[in-house]
């Protein structure tokens, strides 16, 4: 198998938090990965991005040439729209529709929709709402993970015990809401496909 | 022995914590500034009682890292590429000295500038010094050449210097952990003049590091990090340093037609290269950085119909980092046209202060008494108020290197600009600022020195600032007189207050240092989080 993932979201949003999610479970079943991420002055609420690969065989490059990414998966919809050019002809995009406004010429949100909407391959969820449901709305970026689980060749359940394992050291608590959240936006995802 | 996910800088630091580190020395610094954080976490190391705390800047800690080796014990100093300028002067001079245990510098450059003010490639630093510089490829290479390093050190008495980048920094893949080796014992130089760089012994020192380079070369041959893979297509050559060999393999899906040397340690090996010419009349080098490599091999292009090509004929652009795709271009590969392309409704979003930031409220003050004057009379520095220069604040008009805010504001009121204003951060102020505030308090050149006092060292994630509590006390001791120092609390409901006392500052005769000081919100969050003191 080979999964090319582009991580996409604003500093602070925890995609660091789904990319070791993805790594864990990747550890566990024995895939070779390459994940470069984004540190620093981006990370002051600025566009962060992590290229994430996934294979059965050994990964030469950190980065994914441009129209080679299975998926990109965006925890906010414009920065969904800003990796495009590395989307392959039949890849898809699973994003966040609720926005992160932090700077003043953020676009018209209705056509930032309209855009991901016109994508023949996507899946576009609330996740913030999904995660205030599951008892805390900052379990979003979980649920954007669960939404991507159907196209990234990791199971549920897998991807289920990789929550628990880089969640367990906070608090069972923590893993829990988390373990929650990841369900809800995998069947989500599910209804949409 | 098991796989681990770690980053690059993770990797470097268990390495050599697995090869019997002694000691780490650092200053943070984008992309390097993992590597210490690791070690700081790592229960293994506080097991080995390990020395890992930061240090003032990269010179103090490239200082300390050689007199731990002096002692015979191994030792590493890790800086971002600009930080080996600071370290530059112990640097090259430890060549000269060479080493008692394995000592290993590691040197982060930044292609591209993600985070950093120029893209300068230490390879370079490591060539002007004569020592070894090790570029691995991938993660494991970088555990496998961080336990190497040390022995090389220590088998030709020399420093070693590793040089990564940014994509080998911060980016993860497993790795698998090798034995450990315990930490080397306490021992003296047996050559009591080693270290005393009098020119009559530094003659001496300087010849047998001369003398040395031909070993170093064969190193390059031998050590298997060099290696020569033949092929079928000789109407290209390709020499691919460091993690540009990954870009190669990408586009050639392991099995690349073109005869090709891969290049991880230097000095080049002239040897490998040879059989490379020997096959092609026409060489491409890829690399990361600037083209080293690609200008010593210019020599070799000296008769007609031999040809070099990279970043400096244009094949490769001339900055900026290498990716698979412009890689793809310069081998004339096609080139997938992406299906969609970023939508024009796509705005840049640049990173901003956090909200709450008390950069913010003292910018607010400081434009509010310098509406008065033109642009042009603020010079600041390396840290998050260097975002100070960007809409909506545009407050400041400088930032060149650590420190050199103050000393620029001096310069400048020496030529006669009133009022000349520096803002500096805590941590920039102890690692480069507080000796330009001594060349201004003794002149009681009129200049104004705004500390924004956040209490740690913010930009590069909130690790202890060495100011921490001291810088009163600092200012007074370099001889400012009380009544020339205020302290002020970057908040809104005093923004009044703060600017009536800034601009008494500014507007006053002599040097003044004001101190704006309110915790970094970031920290403030994360000590509520934790229920720290």
């Amino acid at each position: 198998m080979k999964t090319d993932i582009i991580l996409a979201g604003v500093g602070g949003q925890g995609i660091l938090s789904i990319a070791a999610v993805i790594g864990a479970a990747a550890l566990n079943n024995r895939l070779y990965i390459k994940q470069a991420e984004v540190h620093g002055m981006s990370q002051r609420g600025g566009a962060v991005y992590s290229h994430l690969r996934l294979s059965s065989r050994p990964v030469a490059s950190d980065l994914i040439p441009f129209g080679k990414a299975g998926v990109i998966l965006s925890v906010e919809p414009m920065e969904a729209l800003r990796y495009l050019p590395y989307l392959t002809p039949d890849g898809w995009v699973v994003s966040n529709t609720q926005p992160f406004v932090n700077i003043d010429n953020y676009p018209d949100v209705a056509t930032v929709t309209a855009e991901l909407q016109a994508l023949p391959r996507r899946v576009l969820l609330d996740a913030d709402a999904l995660a205030a449901g599951c008892g805390n709305a900052k379990a979003s970026n979980m649920v954007m993970l669960g939404a991507a689980i159907p196209f990234l060749g990791i199971s549920l359940q897998d991807m289920k015990n990789a929550v628990y394992a880089v969640f367990a050291h906070k608090n069972i608590e923590v893993a829990q809401v988390n373990a929650k959240a990841l369900e809800a936006g995998f069947e989500k995802a599910v209804q949409q496909q | 022995m098991h796989a681990r996910l770690l980053l690059g800088d993770e990797v470097i630091a268990q390495a050599a914590v697995d090869a019997g580190l002694s000691g780490i020395y650092a200053y943070p610094g984008t992309p390097s500034t993992e590597i210490m954080e690791y070690v700081q976490h790592s229960a293994e190391a506080k097991e080995r009682q390990i020395h890992c705390r930061w240090s003032a800047n990269e010179k103090t800690a490239m200082e300390a890292a050689l007199g731990m080796s002096y002692c015979g014990k191994r030792a590493m100093a890790c800086m971002k590429h600009v930080g080996l300028n600071v370290a530059a002067d112990a640097f090259i001079n430890s060549a000269v000295t060479g080493v008692g245990g394995g000592l290993l510098v590691v040197s982060a450059d930044d292609p591209s500038m993600h985070s950093s003010q120029n893209e300068q490639d230490s390879r370079y630093y490591g060539n002007f010094a004569l020592i070894p510089v090790l570029e691995p490829s991938n993660q494991q290479e970088a555990y496998d050449m961080t336990s190497y390093g040390f022995e090389l050190s220590e088998k030709t008495g020399i420093p070693v210097l590793m040089r990564i980048t940014t994509r080998m920094a911060h980016s993860r893949a497993s790795v698998t952990l090798r034995e450990k080796r315990p930490q080397n014992k306490l021992s003296l130089p047996h050559d009591p003049r080693q270290y005393v760089l009098l020119p009559v012994f530094a003659r001496q020192r300087y010849k047998k590091l001369l003398a040395t380079q031909t070993d170093l070369e064969r190193e390059s041959v031998t050590s298997g990090y060099n290696r020569f893979f033949d092929g079928t297509d000789t109407s290209l050559g390709i020499i691919a340093c460091g993690i540009a060999y990954n870009y190669l393999t990408e586009n050639f899906a392991d099995a690349c037609p073109h005869p090709v040397v891969k290049l991880s340690q230097y000095p080049v090996p002239k040897q490998l290269v040879a059989q490379l010419t020997a096959k092609c009349k026409k060489i491409l080098v890829l690399e990361d950085g600037y083209p080293l490599v690609e200008g010593q091999l210019k020599g070799l292009a000296a008769h007609p119909g031999f040809t070099v090509c990279g970043r400096l004929d244009g094949t490769l652009p001339r900055d900026g980092e290498l990716t698979p795709d412009i890689v793809a271009r310069a081998l004339a590969l096609p080139v997938t046209a992406p299906v969609h392309d970023v939508p024009k409704i796509v705005a840049a979003r640049p990173p901003a202060f956090c909200k709450g930031c008390g950069h913010t409220d003292l910018f607010l003050a400081l434009n509010d008494v310098m509406k008065d004057y033109p642009k042009g009379y603020v010079f600041s520095d390396i840290g998050c108020y260097t975002l100070g220069a960007l809409p909506p604040h545009l407050a400041i008009n400088s930032c060149v290197d650590m420190g050199a805010s103050i000393t620029m504001a001096k310069g400048a009121a020496d030529a006669g600009l009133s009022p000349s204003v520096a803002v500096i951060g805590d941590s920039t102020f102890v690692h480069s600022g507080m000796t330009g505030l001594l060349d201004i308090i003794i002149e009681n050149a009129p200049v104004t020195v705004i500390i924004s006092d956040n209490l740690t060292t913010g930009m590069t994630g909130g690790q202890p600032s060495s100011a921490y509590g001291k810088i009163e006390q600092i200012c007074l001791g370099l001889g400012l007189s009380e009544e020339r120092l205020k302290v002020l609390t970057p908040l809104k409901k005093y923004h009044n207050e703060n600017v009536s006392a800034l601009r008494e500052a500014i507007h006053s005769k002599g040097t003044s240092v004001v101190v704006f000081r309110r915790e970094c919100v970031q920290t403030a969050a994360r000590r509520a989080k934790t229920k720290q003191p």
